[in-house]
C-alpha cells in the first residue's frame, strides 16, 4: 500500500488512502461509507455461494485502519450493514467488543434497517445527519439539498463513484475513487463486495482513483 | 418376426396409401429400428417427413403392443417424448401429429409443454399425462423437478430429439444429455426398453452427435439417411461499380434496388439478414425503393410481439406475401411452401447456415433451392465465391459438442434436489454416463457437492450458507423460497435483460434491450418492428412509446448473435483467393473483383493458399499492422492478443485491437517491430496457452463468459415477481462476482470454468492450434504499403476494439492521461 495522500479542505487536513478510508488529522476520525457488512451473508443464505471472506478482508482492513491513524472515533456515511440481521454479525460485534472505547457514529443509509436497540447494544451511535463546524454529513448526497445550509460542506456516500479514464483507442478502465465538488465530497463504497456507478466530473472538480494499491488524482 | 408382417406396420401403411402416399425408404427404414427396439439418429432434411419417420414408428409400436385395444385404450401415459428446441415448432408438430391420431384412429391425446403453456393445463397433464409430450428442454427440466416425476416416465418408450444438430453445440445440448442420462436409469429401473431418437439436418459430424445422445444408454447407434438430394443454385448480386476500399454496412443498402426485380418474379423471397438491427433498416429501405410492395412485404425477428410473428408464418403459408425480411429467427422451422427465393444479406459466416437457408426455398422434390448472395462489402463478393465451391465439395461444418460445463451440473443438480432428491453416489454413476461429464473426476465432483452444499469458502460459525442440504445420505433442498427460485432459473438461455415496449393504450410492440434503450432520452426516435416510435418513458420493465412520423430514427443494436466464419469457410475462401487474378478465377464474382485484386496486388499483394499477408502502415493514427488468416473474428481477436502479448515482452509497447473475420489489426503509437527475422516465432505454438493466459484480454474474455455461467450456476438471482424489493438486496452484477471471485476464491469451479470456455471457445483454442500451425508452414509475407489497402480498409472501419498493454496499470494510466491532453 502506497501512502495516504492529502486533500485540504477549510483548512482542515484529510488523508485519502487506498483502502478507502478518510482520516480527519485534527478531529481524529476516521470516515468511511457503505461497508454493507452482512452482504456476503445475505447472499450465501438465501443459496447464494459467494465467498465470505471478502467479508472477513473486509473487517480486517477497516480495524487495521482504525489502528494505523490511531483514531479517536469512527464516523461511517451510511450502510454499515447490508440488510437484516444474520449470522455475519456476530462477527462484527467481536471486533466491535476488542475496541469497545472507541465510538462509532453511524449516519443512517438505506441499508441500515435493524432494530434501533441492535445499534445500541454494539455501542453505535445512529443519526440521520451529523454537523460540526462547516462540515454535515449524509448518506444520500441528493437527499441533502433542503436539509442543509448553503456554507456547509457535505460529505456522502451512497453513490459508489467510479471514474472512467479513457485513453486513445477506446481504452478505457474504471476505479473507485474520492470525488470533490466545490460543495460535496462523495465517498468511495469500502466494501469490496460492492459495484460502481460511473460519475461524470466537471471541470473543477477532483477527483482521486484507487487504481490497485495506490491513490492517483485524475484531475 | 418382420415388421412388415405386424399389424401396426398395416394400420399405418393403409393410412398412407389412404391418402395417395407410400413412406420414403428412410421412414420405413427408421420404423423397422424402432420394432427392434434400437435407438440411433435420423439425418434427413426440413420437409420429407422426417416427423413421421420417428412418430409413426412409435405409433406401429404402440399398436402391436395393443393389436386389440389400440383404437379404444385410454390413458396409457406418456409413450412417446418429443424434445424440440422451438417453442413456435410445437404447435404445427402437434398439428400434424394429431391429424395422423385421428385418422389413424388411435385414441391418443398430444400435449405441448412449454413456457407458454399455462397453469390449468399444466395440472390436467399432472393428473392425466397425453400419450405423446412435445417438450422443450428447459421444460423437461422442470419436469424433473416436480415431485414424483419418476411415476411420469414409467411407461415412456421412445425419446425423440428434434433438430439435434441445434442443440449439440450448446449448453441446451447438455440439458437434453442429462435428462436422457435420468431417463435411461429411469428405464432401468423400471424395465422397461427405451428407445432413443436424434433427428438431425446434416452437419460434419453426424457418427459423434448420434454418439453424444446415445452416450448415456451404451446402445450402439444407427444412422438413417434420407439420401435427398436438393440442387443448389447460388447467385451473387453484383454491384456495377466494385469500391476498392470496401466497407461493412453500407453496400449492402445501396444493392437494395437490385433486388426488388428478383422479389417482383418470385413466388414468395425470403430475406436473410444478419442482425435484427439490419433487418429493421432492410425493412424501411426495401418499402422506400419499392413503394408498390407495402402490404406484401413483412419483417420478422426475435424481437418482435409473438402474435405479429405468428401472423408473418401464417401469411407466409398461404401465400399472403411477397417477401419477409427476417433474421435466423426463420432458419429453424416448419417450411413454408410458397418460398421459392432466399436472399443472403451479409457473409452467412458458415457453409452449413448457408445450405441450410438456402434450403428454405424449393422444398418439394425435385425443385431447385435457389439463393441469392447479397454482399454487405464488396469483398464479400469472395465468400459467394468460396460457399459455390464449398458446396460442390461438400464441406460441412461440425457442432463439436461441450465438455464438462460445471453450471449445468449445478443446476440440474438442484433441480433434482428440488423434486426426489439424489444419492451422490449413484449420482455420480449416473452423471458419468453423459458424453459431458464422462471424463469429470473425483475432485471435480466433489467441488461441486460442496458448492451446494456449502457454499465454498466459508467462516464456519458465522455461516448460514443454505441450498442443498443432505439428509440420511439423501441430497434435497427444503426451503420452498429456494426452491422456487430455482425454478425460476432453470435453462441455460441468458438473454439480457428486455424490456417491454408498448404503445400508450397498451397495445405491446416488441421487447428491447435494456441497455440501448437506457441511453436514449425521452422524445428521442428510434426504429422496432418496422416502426419509427418516439421514447415517453421507462417504468419498471416497459417502455412507453407513441408512434412518430419522424424521418429520422436510431436502429437499435441487438447484442449477440455476432457469429464467426467457420474454419470451413475459412479455408475455402483462402483457397478462392489463391486463384484470384489468374485464369482460374471462372467466377463472374472474382471477375468483377479484378479492379479491387488489381489495386491490392499493386499496393501490397494477395495471398496464395499456402501465403499469410502481413502489412505495416503508417497513418497518423499510428503505426498499424494488418495481418490476413481468414480464421474469423474469435481466433483472430486471440491470435492478436497473442501478438500483442510477445511482441511487448520485447520492448513496452501498448496496442489497440480491431479484428474482423479476414483478419486483424494492431496499431500503436509507436512502429511494431514485427519483421522476417523474428515473425515466425511470433506465431510459434510453443508456450501458446501460458502466453494466452498471460494476456490481458483472457481476463476480460473470461469476465464475459462468466456472466452465462454465474446466471446457470445460480449464482446471479434475476428476481421475480411480487419479490422485487426483497431482491434488491440480492442482487449483484456479473463482473462484480467475477472480480470478488477473483480475489477471494481464485480456484472457484464456475471460475476456472469460465476461462475454460475461454480457451475452447472464444478463442477456439484448438482451431487456434491448427491455425498457428498453418501459419508456420506457409510463407509469411511483409509488405510495407504506402496507404491503406483494399483488403485493410474494412478492419480499419471496424470499431470493435480490445485492448492490452505489458505496462504497469498506473503507468497506462498516466501515459492515457498524456495522451488526452
Amino acid at each position: 500500500m502506497t501512502a495516504p495522500i492529502l486533500h485540504q479542505l477549510f483548512n482542515q487536513h484529510f488523508w485519502l488512502s487506498p483502502e478507502r478510508v478518510l482520516f480527519w488529522e485534527q478531529e481524529k476520525t476516521l470516515i468511511v461509507s457503505d461497508l454493507h457488512f452482512g452482504k456476503t451473508g445475505h447472499f450465501r443464505k438465501s443459496g447464494i455461494a459467494v465467498p465470505q471472506s471478502v467479508y472477513k478482508e473486509d473487517l480486517q482492513r477497516l480495524f487495521a485502519q482504525i489502528s494505523f491513524f490511531k483514531a479517536e472515533q469512527l464516523l461511517i456515511v451510511g450502510d454499515l450493514f447490508h440488510s437484516i440481521v444474520n449470522r455475519e454479525m456476530d462477527f462484527f460485534l467481536k471486533w466491535r467488543k476488542d475496541i469497545s472505547q472507541l465510538p462509532f457514529l453511524l449516519i443512517k443509509g438505506n441499508h441500515d434497517i435493524l432494530p434501533s436497540n441492535w445499534y445500541q447494544e454494539a455501542s453505535i451511535e445512529v443519526k440521520n445527519e451529523y454537523q460540526i463546524h462547516q462540515f454535515s454529513f449524509i448518506h444520500d448526497p441528493n437527499e441533502s439539498v433542503t436539509t442543509t445550509e448553503d456554507r456547509s460542506f457535505i460529505f456522502s456516500g451512497h453513490l459508489h463513484p467510479g471514474i472512467i479514464v479513457r485513453g486513445l483507442g477506446k481504452q478505457s478502465l474504471r476505479f473507485p475513487c474520492f470525488y470533490f465538488t466545490e460543495k460535496h465530497a462523495i465517498l468511495p463504497a469500502f466494501s469490496h463486495f460492492s459495484g460502481l456507478a460511473s460519475i461524470e466530473p466537471k471541470k473543477k472538480d477532483q477527483v482521486y482513483a484507487i487504481v490497485n494499491q495506490s491513490i492517483l488524482q485524475i484531475q | 418376426m418382420n415388421i412388415t408382417e405386424t399389424h401396426g406396420y398395416k394400420v399405418v401403411t393403409n393410412w398412407l396409401s389412404s391418402k395417395g402416399y407410400s413412406p420414403f425408404a428412410f421412414q420405413a427404414e427408421t420404423w423397422e429400428h424402432i420394432f427392434q427396439h434400437h435407438s440411433g439418429l435420423v439425418n434427413a432434411p426440413t420437409g420429407y417427413g422426417k416427423t413421421f419417420s420417428v412418430f409413426l414408428g412409435a405409433v406401429i409400436q404402440f399398436i402391436n403392443q395393443h393389436p386389440e385395444t389400440f383404437k379404444s385404450s385410454k390413458k396409457n401415459g406418456l409413450q412417446l417424448l418429443w424434445v424440440t428446441p422451438l417453442r413456435a415448432l410445437a404447435k404445427d408438430i402437434g398439428r400434424a401429429m394429431e391429424e395422423a391420431i385421428h385418422e389413424i384412429g388411435i385414441s391418443w391425446q398430444v400435449g405441448i409443454r412449454n413456457g407458454d403453456t399455462d397453469t390449468s393445463e399444466r395440472q390436467k397433464q399432472k393428473r392425466n399425462m397425453p400419450e405423446v409430450l412435445i417438450i422443450t428442454p428447459e421444460s423437461l427440466h422442470l419436469l424433473l423437478a416436480q415431485k414424483g416425476y419418476p411415476e411420469i416416465f414409467k411407461s415412456l418408450s421412445l425419446i425423440a430429439i428434434d433438430e439435434w444438430h441445434e442443440l449439440i453445440g450448446g449448453k441446451r445440448g447438455i440439458l437434453v444429455e442429462l435428462a436422457v442420462s435420468r431417463l435411461v436409469a429411469l428405464s432401468k429401473q423400471h424395465r422397461t426398453q427405451l428407445s432413443i431418437w436424434g433427428i438431425s439436418a446434416t452437419i460434419g459430424n453426424l457418427e459423434q452427435a448420434m454418439e453424444v445422445l446415445l452416450y448415456a444408454s451404451k446402445k450402439k447407434g444407427y444412422i438413417i439417411k434420407a439420401n435427398i438430394h436438393k440442387p443448389i443454385e447460388v447467385l451473387s448480386v453484383i454491384p456495377d461499380e466494385i469500391e476498392k476500399y470496401p466497407w461493412a454496412g453500407h453496400l449492402g443498402i445501396k444493392l437494395a434496388e437490385k433486388i426488388v426485380p428478383i422479389i417482383e418474379q418470385s413466388n414468395t423471397t425470403l430475406i436473410f439478414i444478419n442482425t435484427r438491427g439490419m433487418s429493421e433498416t432492410w425493412y424501411q429501405t426495401l418499402l422506400n425503393v419499392a413503394p408498390q410492395l407495402a402490404g406484401t412485404i413483412a419483417l420478422h425477428h426475435g424481437s418482435i410481439e409473438q402474435e405479429l410473428r405468428l401472423w408473418v408464418e401464417d401469411a407466409l403459408h398461404t401465400q399472403k406475401l411477397k417477401a419477409v425480411v427476417c433474421t435466423a429467427s426463420l432458419d429453424l422451422g416448419v417450411d413454408f411452401r410458397p418460398v421459392d427465393t432466399v436472399i443472403q444479406v451479409g457473409s452467412p459466416k458458415g457453409v452449413a447456415r448457408f445450405l441450410q437457408r438456402a434450403g428454405r426455398s424449393g422444398h418439394r422434390p425435385g425443385e431447385v433451392s435457389k439463393i441469392y448472395f447479397l454482399p454487405t462489402h464488396s469483398l464479400e463478393l469472395v465468400e459467394a465465391a468460396a460457399l459455390k465451391k464449398a458446396i460442390g465439395e461438400t464441406a460441412i461444418e461440425t457442432r463439436e459438442p461441450l465438455l464438462l460445463c460445471f453450471d449445468v451440473l449445478l443446476q440440474y443438480l438442484c433441480t433434482l434436489a428440488i423434486s426426489e432428491g439424489f444419492k451422490a453416489i449413484e449420482m455420480l454413476e449416473e452423471i458419468k454416463t453423459t458424453h459431458c461429464f464422462s471424463d469429470m473426476n473425483e475432485q471435480e465432483w466433489q467441488e461441486v457437492l460442496l458448492h451446494i452444499t456449502q457454499g465454498g469458502t466459508a467462516l464456519q460459525q458465522y455461516d448460514e450458507y443454505r441450498k442443498v442440504e443432505i439428509e440420511n445420505g439423501m441430497y434435497k433442498i427444503k426451503s420452498r423460497r429456494i426452491a422456487m427460485r430455482h425454478r425460476m432459473h432453470i435453462g441455460t438461455i441468458v438473454s439480457d435483460a428486455m424490456l417491454k415496449v408498448k404503445l400508450m393504450n397498451g397495445k405491446f410492440i416488441g421487447v428491447i434491450e435494456e441497455w440501448f434503450i437506457s441511453r436514449l432520452e425521452p422524445g428521442t426516435v428510434f426504429t422496432l418492428a418496422g416502426r419509427n416510435l418516439e421514447l415517453i418513458g421507462i417504468k419498471e420493465m416497459t417502455v412507453t412509446v407513441k408512434p412518430s412520423s419522424s424521418k429520422k430514427s436510431i436502429v437499435p443494436s441487438w447484442m449477440g448473435g455476432r457469429m464467426p466464419l467457420t474454419a470451413n469457410l475459412g479455408l475455402m475462401l483462402r483457397k478462392t483467393l489463391d486463384v484470384a487474378l489468374t485464369k482460374k478465377a471462372k467466377e463472374p464474382e472474382l471477375k468483377a473483383l479484378t479492379p479491387l485484386f488489381e489495386l491490392q496486388e499493386t499496393l501490397s499483394h494477395i495471398p496464395k493458399e499456402n501465403e499469410l499477408l502481413i502489412e505495416h502502415i503508417e497513418t497518423k493514427d499510428g503505426f498499424h499492422l494488418f495481418v490476413y488468416p481468414f480464421e474469423g473474428r474469435l481466433v483472430h481477436e486471440a491470435m492478436a492478443a497473442l501478438l500483442a502479448w510477445r511482441i511487448s515482452r520485447k520492448i513496452p509497447i501498448t496496442f489497440s485491437f480491431v479484428m474482423n473475420d479476414y483478419g486483424f489489426e494492431l496499431l500503436s503509437d509507436q512502429p511494431i517491430p514485427v519483421d522476417d527475422s523474428n515473425v515466425y516465432e511470433l506465431f510459434s505454438i510453443e508456450n501458446l496457452m501460458n502466453d494466452i493466459t498471460q494476456s490481458v484480454n483472457s481476463v476480460e474474455m473470461a469476465k464475459r463468459k462468466f456472466r452465462d455461467i454465474a446466471v446457470i450456476g445460480g449464482l446471479i438471482f434475476q428476481g421475480y415477481p411480487g419479490e422485487q424489493k426483497k431482491a434488491r438486496h440480492l442482487q449483484s452484477s456479473a463482473s462484480l462476482l467475477f472480480k470478488v471471485f477473483s480475489d477471494y476464491e481464485p480456484d472457484n469451479l464456475l471460475l476456472r470454468q469460465a476461462y475454460q470456455e475461454v480457451f475452447d471457445q472464444q478463442m477456439e483454442e484448438v482451431r487456434l492450434r491448427n491455425a498457428l500451425s498453418r501459419i508456420l508452414k506457409s510463407k509469411i509475407i511483409i509488405q510495407f504499403p504506402q496507404q491503406l489497402t483494399p483488403f485493410c480498409f474494412p478492419i480499419k472501419v471496424d470499431s470493435m476494439r480490445e485492448n492490452m498493454s505489458s505496462e504497469q496499470l498506473e503507468d497506462r494510466v498516466r501515459k492515457m492521461q498524456q495522451q488526452l491532453q
